[in-house]
């Protein structure tokens, strides 16, 4: 799935913020959107591509995608019904 | 060979059917499993760079579904003091892995004005790469209900009021953290 194909709730711009802040502020995001909306988060802390995902399992809800700009990183995040 | 008639397990059982049996087996004792969700930290250091961790942690499991409680103790109680930005420093002695400009020995470490400087230091370098700063934090934690508890044991020792402390810490003991601990599999001391 691309991002072309989905659409867009909520946009996160958490670049330039470290562990925690990027997990802290995407959880606060998603827990406003309805189940089944997507955020698409952006961030610059390599070590988000560990830990979005972690967070993604651990929380219910899914990471429908995510790919490096070469600036930034790109996660897309599909609400899950358990949040 | 086995006898077919003491085969109880029908011939379309795959290897992936039973596999997938364990696993939804296995998911559901987990959500059983109320520990799983629990994460209970005890902060014992009162400097600015060990303040960190256990608030880091703590604010991540509770934006990871947990219920996280950070339990602080002796030093740990500086980083809910209302004082907290005078309060957590860091001391560039008796840690030679602290990151320096320059080498410098202990005794010039030991001077006057190096604690403030490592302790500036520090919260610029922290500042310039983005860290959070500790206020930040202490709010993400209250906003996400972690439970700041205080050791009231220290406090007495240390002559803290319950007043000294920021808003919505609680007052505990150690069979408080205990009853925390015990339904928790993460517990870290810090």
């Amino acid at each position: 799935m691309t991002e072309t194909q989905i659409e867009i709730a909520e946009e996160l711009d958490a670049r330039g913020l470290l562990c925690p802040m990027p997990v802290i502020r995407t959880a606060k995001a998603v827990k406003a959107l309805t189940p089944g909306q997507v955020l698409k988060l952006l961030a610059t802390d390599r070590g988000s591509i560990a830990d979005i995902p972690a967070w993604a399992e651990s929380t219910g809800n899914e990471l429908l995608d995510w790919h490096d700009e070469g600036d930034f990183l790109v996660f897309l995040v599909r609400r899950g019904q358990e949040t | 060979m086995l006898d077919e008639k003491y085969v109880t397990v029908p011939a379309t059982l795959t290897e992936d059917a039973v596999r997938a049996i364990v696993q939804e087996e296995l998911e559901q004792a987990q959500k059983r499993d109320a520990a799983g969700k629990k994460a209970a930290i005890i902060a014992s250091k009162g400097t600015l760079d060990w303040a960190y961790p256990p608030l880091i942690l703590a604010t991540t499991a509770a934006a990871s579904g947990m219920d996280a409680a950070i339990f602080f103790t002796f030093y740990g109680l500086n980083i809910i003091h209302k004082d907290f930005e005078q309060l957590l420093k860091v001391s560039p002695l008796g840690n030679p892995a602290m990151p320096m400009p320059v080498t410098m020995p202990n005794v010039v470490l030991g001077l006057p004005g190096m604690g403030p400087m490592a302790t500036h230091m520090m919260k610029s370098k922290f500042a310039g790469k983005n860290v959070a700063p500790i206020g930040e934090l202490l709010e993400a934690a209250q906003e996400l209900d972690v439970r700041l508890i205080a050791c009231q044991m220290t406090m007495d020792v240390f002559g803290y009021a319950q007043e000294d402390f920021i808003d919505g810490v609680e007052f505990a003991g150690a069979a408080a953290f205990l009853a925390e601990a015990r339904q928790a599999h993460v517990t870290l001391f810090v």
